[in-house]
């Protein structure tokens, strides 16, 4: 297998996808003669050209909305935010027209549409632009919420994401596009709503998504070496959410932590946690514990930045507070 | 290292003690295990012991007055070692009479009580439903007192006398059988988790239940008792008649036995000799202790989720003394002879009238008795001592007019009512224990079979 950047993989699988299905196109800002704010879309306008990859200005709710009617009329449109922060600008075209179109028209018109870009914090952006949105988004009816955090996972996401007839809501990370990983040469899709066991251990399990996905390993790393042995489970996809994977491993584990990039308040934790009290309550041999970001706007101060993201330290001592060390 | 004298909880529901008599003087050279006071309980007169090695270096009590359990009264130290500090701290905890029991350091149940009796009859408040009102005791090993705000961090104690448990702890041990109760937990504030379980699982330390076993072919003595599950009809019965009658619904079987042939045994016996003498009220201790065992239905606790049938019959006798009723407990009544049955049963009378009963002789009964015949009560109904199921309550034995083959003839004869909870015993089955009864007193020969 190739070793190659997230972001490869995420402009393999356009490229394919755009090669495959002649109606699908890509629109959003610097998408085209840039390139793409982080080069995502490299290659793509000298490869299909000006109509198919659309450079837009900076009118989110208005570009959006283009996806949207694109799509009525049986296109499938690929629309890039350069990042979630700037998505919200969008939300009305996103909550209201394409969550909805299906549904409100009575079946007269699929939305086969994926909205993508980078979402969370990277780093030193501040408040206004370090937010994880995945919470927000998988809260509506109507749309599925994808965040993979692998180059395979992103190229088999986005690929099926394209080929979905319902709209895709399909978050990156600027942090996770330089990261490397194998991804098969042959073609591949994986399946919308299937979660992934990283890792197998059998003393708890850490169930996250998205970019936390490498923090749990980094976590599951440094507590092997204290012969600790937990499974990671990464949902990939938390719209529909695999509950049966989570089952599986909190039933074999007994104990949970949820890993979440975003806030605590109606995180995506706090639904994992009433799955697993739901499906799980028998097998649990401890109270789940949660973690995630403060509770506060994300600091642009290094220091307090680091102190309010989750990271391996905190998911460490989750572990060990589940587990009664210590 | 001193040792702390402790009030200590010397019966299952005392909240105080009052010291009757020290038993060594300060300068008294102590080991662990002798007897430094006598203590009144609101039970008995109980023994107060040493917990280390040393002198009595301090009496902080004086004979006559009470202390809240918990509450320092002495110190044990070394000859030469300094115990102003611990004086200090039990003049700053209330040396005054009756203080703050809210306030005490440290329960602690004395050994008595873990080690109290054979019975696997549960002892711990949250078990009983006759000692649901009771505070719950919490044990420490140790002598160290806990910070008196932080919840007892320790078994059953804490959580208003619930034994807090995980989920998957109370399926493994539901799945094996196993009485989550009697263990200790070693999550934080006492949870018994997994590893709690799986840990008496291997060392057997628990009071285990066994599995469930055919009731035809009841498991022998050493199994104590079988829980049998609530089925569905049984949960009706329980609510409906709680609703119609009290949180015990309770009916009443009388039966008339008559006693010609105990009478007749019991001249025989004498005729051998004053060493054969029975009374009345022994046969039929022995009777119902035979008829228990044939009928384990009715020897059982209602512990609200399910029903605790005893494999051993522990029979109660309600006894009068001038403080009050006490029920001590002759224990495996049905195993014994009615000779040690006899002798049993007075020297019991005797020390609950001297309130000399320790804990262990007054708890763990699978079934009652209660006789006012003494009294000439020709019959009464007893009220049933919870989690028990039924008692029985026998009234004088009076010589009856009776019509025999048309022919008034005159019989010995006696009333025994039995109180019975009908959430667990229907009347049929209650019935049938009066059969059975019946069968055992008219023909008191049966008793020696």
């Amino acid at each position: 297998m190739a070793v190659i950047t997230y972001r490869d993989a995420l402009n393999q699988a356009l490229r394919e996808e755009m090669q495959r299905d002649d109606r699908v196109f890509l629109m959003g800002e610097e998408v085209a003669v840039y390139q793409g704010a982080y080069k995502v879309s490299k290659g793509l306008l000298q490869e299909f050209g000006e109509m198919r990859v659309v450079d837009t200005p900076i009118t989110e709710l208005g570009f959006a909305g283009v996806g949207v009617g694109a799509a009525m009329v049986g296109l499938r449109p690929v629309i890039e935010f350069m990042t979630w922060n700037f998505g919200v600008l969008a939300l009305d075209q996103v909550l209201n027209s394409a969550a909805k179109m299906l549904y409100m028209s009575g079946g007269q018109y699929p939305m086969p549409l994926v909205f993508r870009g980078p979402n969370g914090a990277a780093l030193q952006l501040s408040g206004q632009h370090s937010q994880s949105f995945e919470s927000w988004l998988a809260h509506m009816p109507g749309v599925k919420v994808v965040t993979p955090g692998t180059p395979h996972d992103a190229k088999g996401l986005l690929k099926s994401a394209i080929r979905d007839d319902n709209p895709v809501l399909f978050l990156e990370g600027e942090m996770l596009y330089n990261t490397k990983g194998e991804v098969p040469e042959e073609e591949y899709v994986i399946p919308i709503g299937k979660a992934d066991l990283k890792r197998e251990g059998d003393h708890c399990s850490i169930v996250t998504n998205g970019k936390m996905a490498l923090v749990a390993m980094q976590a599951a790393d440094q507590l092997a070496k204290q012969d600790i042995r937990v499974d990671v489970v990464d949902l990939r996809t938390v719209r529909p959410m695999d509950i049966d994977a989570i089952k599986t491993s909190v039933a074999k584990t007994n104990r949970a932590v949820v890993l979440e990039e975003g806030w605590e308040l109606a995180g995506i934790g706090a639904q994992v946690v009433d799955y697993i009290q739901r499906e799980c309550f028998d097998d649990l041999d401890a109270p789940v514990v949660r973690v995630h970001q403060a509770d506060v706007p994300m600091p642009y101060a290094k220091n307090l930045e680091r102190l309010a993201k989750p990271d391996a330290a905190k998911t460490i001592a989750a572990v060990k507070k589940v587990m009664y060390i210590e | 290292m001193a040792t702390k004298i402790f009030m200590e909880a010397l019966s299952p529901t005392m909240e105080e003690g009052r010291l009757v008599k020290w038993l060594k003087n300060e300068g008294d050279a102590v080991k662990s295990g002798d007897v430094l006071a006598e203590v009144e309980t609101d039970k008995a007169v109980m023994e107060l012991v040493a917990r280390g090695d040393g002198v009595l270096r301090k009496r902080l009590v004086n004979e006559g007055e009470s202390r809240p359990v918990g509450q320092l009264v002495g110190v044990i130290a070394a000859k030469d070692e300094n115990i102003d500090a611990l004086v200090a701290e039990a003049g700053g905890t209330g040396t005054a009479s009756g203080g703050d029991a809210a306030k005490a350091p440290e329960k602690v149940v004395a050994q008595t009580q873990e080690t109290a009796g054979t019975s696997s009859v549960p002892r711990t408040p949250q078990q009983s439903q006759g000692e649901s009102s009771t505070p719950p005791q919490e044990k420490s090993p140790g002598a160290q007192p806990l910070p008196s705000a932080a919840p007892a961090a320790v078994g059953t104690g804490g959580n208003g006398g619930r034994a807090k448990s995980s989920p998957l702890a109370r399926r493994i041990a539901s799945e094996r059988g196993l009485d989550i109760s009697s263990l200790q937990g070693s999550g934080p504030g006492g949870r018994i988790i997994k590893r709690d379980i799986e840990a008496a699982a291997t060392t057997g330390a628990t009071g285990a239940a066994p599995p469930r076993s055919d009731r035809g072919a009841r498991a022998g003595r050493e199994q104590p008792f079988e829980d049998i599950p609530l089925t569905q009809i049984r949960k009706t019965i329980a609510r409906r008649l709680a609703e119609s009658i009290g949180p015990i619904p309770t009916f009443y079987l009388t039966a008339e036995l008559d006693l010609t042939r105990v009478v007749e045994m019991r001249a025989a016996m004498l005729e051998l000799g004053d060493e054969f003498k029975v009374s009345i009220n022994d046969v039929l201790l022995k009777a119902v202790a035979t008829a228990l065992q044939q009928h384990p239905e009715v020897n059982a606790h209602w512990l609200g989720d399910r029903i605790r049938v005893h494999n051993r019959v522990h029979l109660g006798m309600a006894v009068a003394t001038d403080d009050g009723l006490i029920v001590p407990v002759i224990f495996d009544a049905d195993q014994k002879r009615m000779s040690e049955i006899s002798a049993e049963a007075r020297q019991l009378a005797r020390l609950a009238r001297e309130r000399k009963l320790k804990p262990e002789q007054y708890t763990g009964s699978t079934f009652s008795v209660s006789n006012l015949g003494m009294m000439q009560i020709a019959q009464f109904t007893a009220i049933i001592n919870p989690p028990e199921v039924g008692i029985l309550a026998i009234g004088a034995a009076e010589d009856v007019p009776v019509l025999k083959d048309g022919e008034l003839q005159s019989r010995k004869r006696v009333h025994v009512t039995m109180s019975c909870d009908h959430r667990a015993v229907d009347g049929a089955v209650g019935a049938r224990f009066l059969q059975t009864l019946r069968r055992l007193v008219e023909n008191p020969l049966m008793l020696v079979y």
